[in-house]
């Protein structure tokens, strides 16, 4: 188990691309770090970076109190499940999960009882015989984790392990692994796009955008408080809504007679809101209509517009609603002010 | 899968009728022509034939030069199928390493591959050119005085090192496509799990790659032994009396130059065989051949 330190790492491909700009941050023993970002964002190249699959064009690295920097893979005391699982073919479970440890001398039975305890753990014991070609896809990311729990290593690197599997699946590995991680208590950092796994699993999110950290926080802060509107705007399905208004002595209108006080000189300002902080309220100031009703079951989704610009508000499945004229209000701590020339929250 | 029908049963026959043509002309009907004429025995001066049975054969299995010759060829085939293959894959394996240059590597490989086989014996002959040529003047810088041609085991060496030549190319696009479908991220996962490259080579790499081998020995066996005829040919051309040459040269002398087509069409016979094991062997294989997903 280790802490893991990056600074000023940069990533420059031979073909001039600089996917990761000087990115410094810090993990610590035992968390649980989620790296969300769009497509193309340089979330594996950070992590490919970290396991030591890319070289680092600036920067040093740390993991535990060692520079690793110019330490091989297998000497990083880390383990890595891919996307594709990279299972080796001609083995078998067995020995996909033990060959890593056949490289690190240890004895034959250590390795046998290893294999047993992990293949036990994720219900693999039944299959150690079969080769990757046998298993369903479900099966393979559990043999991709027993190969990475196995080694008892210092830090665990996963990118994007259950983007292959179908949505139930993927529900149910989510818990698993993080149950995992917190028995474990191994350092993990996690890349994904999908921010329901960003959410549910991290201890703390990094956001990347075009290999730059726009926030790092817990998904508590990350969703209610967002650094900037390309936060706001990635994380949240839906996203929150973010509207263009004008400053004027020290407040920020919204509509009807609500405004919020803002720290900022007069002029535009772009202020966001997350559709479950808007409330349907027949007494309640602003007035709003509603285009479309989206049913998901749980909730609803109302979309409309708002001073003709496109609002989302999100009502349990009780609050019965039609398209239609209807007034709202909106939950004022809860709204967010943007620099709509930075995206950057004031 | 939906199956695609032709309209009429004559068509496809129709269709592929040239193809069996061809095939009926220029080999079933040679093939059986050699069979038959194993049986006989041919007057070299071309009077007739008698019937003599399998006298062709049991007279080949006495005889000590074929035994010789097959000895030979044995070890030809062998030396040549290891050094090509040996030498494809290091050179593979090389050039994986370094992606970017191999597509120059490629191609500049792929050019022997063009040479046919006469004008490769040919520029071998040149090469170990006793008076001039580079290979023999290195050979005698280290004090080996090459006579090609004339010293039984000079020309086997060259005869093993020109076919070795013009086979590396062919098992060199082959390992190397071989390799690069192994999926990256499984050497990646071995670049974690092992630290000795190795290592990884013979316990990752080199199974991965075992069917593209056991296609490629197959097929370099095929080629050693009856591909080489055009390199063995220029290069032993006047004096094959005292100089090595493989069973399929062997053939070639005994009937043209001999005159003894029964006891030259036993032999073909025999290599015919030798070719419908091997084929049948391979069949097998790529029936057999692990697919891994
Ligand atoms: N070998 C390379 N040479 C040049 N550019 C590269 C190379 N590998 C990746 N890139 C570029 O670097 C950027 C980041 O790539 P990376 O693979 O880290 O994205 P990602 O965030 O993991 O995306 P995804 O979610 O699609 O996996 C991309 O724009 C990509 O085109
Ligand atoms: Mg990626």
């Amino acid at each position: 188990m280790a802490q893991v330190s990056l600074k000023n790492i940069r990533k420059v491909y031979p073909n001039g691309y600089e996917a990761v700009v000087p990115t410094s941050f810090n993990i610590a023993d035992g968390e649980f770090v989620v790296l969300v970002g769009p497509s193309g964002c340089g979330k594996s190249t950070l992590l490919r970076m970290i396991a030591g699959l890319e070289d680092i064009t600036v920067g040093e690295l740390s993991i535990g109190d060692r520079n690793v920097n110019h330490v091989d893979p297998a000497d990083r005391d880390i383990a890595m499940v891919f996307q594709n699982y990279a299972l080796y073919p001609h083995m078998t479970v067995r020995k996909n999960i033990g060959y890593g440890l056949k490289n690190r001398k240890t004895a034959a039975s250590d390795i046998e009882a290893k294999v047993q305890d992990a293949a036990k753990m994720l219900n693999l014991t039944e299959f150690l015989d079969r080769k990757p070609s046998q298993l369903s896809g479900g099966q393979r990311q559990r043999v991709a984790m027993g190969r990475a729990v196995v080694r008892d290593p210092a830090l665990f690197l996963f990118d994007e392990p259950l983007s292959n599997l179908d949505a139930k699946l993927r529900h149910q590995m989510r818990i698993e692994i993080k149950a995992l991680q917190r028995r474990l208590g191994v350092t993990s950092i996690y890349v994904t796009h999908d921010q329901v796994e960003a959410m549910t699993m991290a201890d703390r999110i990094i956001v990347l955008n075009t290999g730059r950290i726009e926030q790092i926080g817990t998904p508590t802060e990350i969703y209610h408080r967002p650094a900037s509107t390309f936060v706001a705007s990635f994380m949240g399905a839906p996203p929150m809504n973010l509207l263009n208004a004008e400053s004027a002595d020290g407040r920020v209108h919204l509509g009807g007679d609500m405004s919020v006080a803002a720290s900022t000189a007069d002029g535009p300002v772009i202020w966001g809101i997350r559709p479950e902080d808007i409330e349907i309220d027949p007494t309640g100031d602003i007035p709003f209509t509603v285009d479309i009703v989206e049913e998901l079951g749980a909730h609803r989704l109302l979309h409309g517009q708002l001073n003709g610009q496109d609002l989302t508000i999100h009502v349990s499945k009780d609050v019965v609603v039609s398209a239609g004229p209807i007034r709202i209000s909106i939950n004022l701590d809860a709204v967010v002010l943007f620099n709509p020339e930075t995206g950057l929250a004031l | 899968m939906k199956r695609a029908g032709f309209a009429t049963r004559w068509l496809p026959i129709l269709l592929l009728l040239p193809q069996l043509a061809i095939i009926a002309v220029f080999f079933y009907w040679p093939a059986a022509h050699a069979v038959q004429s194993s049986f006989y025995l041919e007057d070299p001066f071309g009077f007739g034939s008698s019937f003599v049975g399998f006298d062709n054969y049991t007279h080949l299995a006495g005889n000590s030069e074929y035994g010789r010759i097959a000895k030979f060829t044995l070890l030809f085939t062998v030396l040549v199928t290891f050094f090509s293959l040996a030498l494809a894959l290091l050179l593979a394996v090389k050039a994986d390493n370094v992606i970017r240059g191999a597509k120059a590597y490629r191609t500049l490989l792929m050019w022997v591959y063009a040479v046919a086989p006469p004008v490769a014996g040919f520029i071998g002959l040149l090469m170990f050119n006793q008076s001039w040529g580079p290979l023999a003047e290195l050979a005698k810088s280290i004090g080996w005085d090459f006579k090609l041609g004339v010293n039984f085991g000079d020309t086997a060496t060259a005869m093993v090192l020109v076919s070795v030549w013009k086979q590396v190319p062919v098992n060199f696009i082959f390992f190397l496509s071989g390799l690069q479908s192994i999926p990256k991220s499984v050497r990646e996962a071995a670049l974690i799990d092992a630290k000795s490259s190795f290592r990884r080579f013979w316990d990752v790499t080199f199974p991965l790659l075992a069917p593209t081998g056991f296609f490629l020995l197959i097929i370099n066996i095929t080629y050693a032994l009856f591909d080489t005829f055009g390199v063995v040919d220029v290069l032993v051309k006047g004096e094959p009396g005292n100089n090595p040459m493989t069973l399929v040269y062997k053939v070639y002398v005994d009937g043209f130059r001999g005159n003894d087509i029964g006891g030259s069409s036993a032999q073909s016979v025999i290599l015919m065989v030798l070719v419908l094991a091997l084929t049948v062997f391979q069949f097998r294989l790529v029936e057999r051949r692990i697919h891994y997903t």
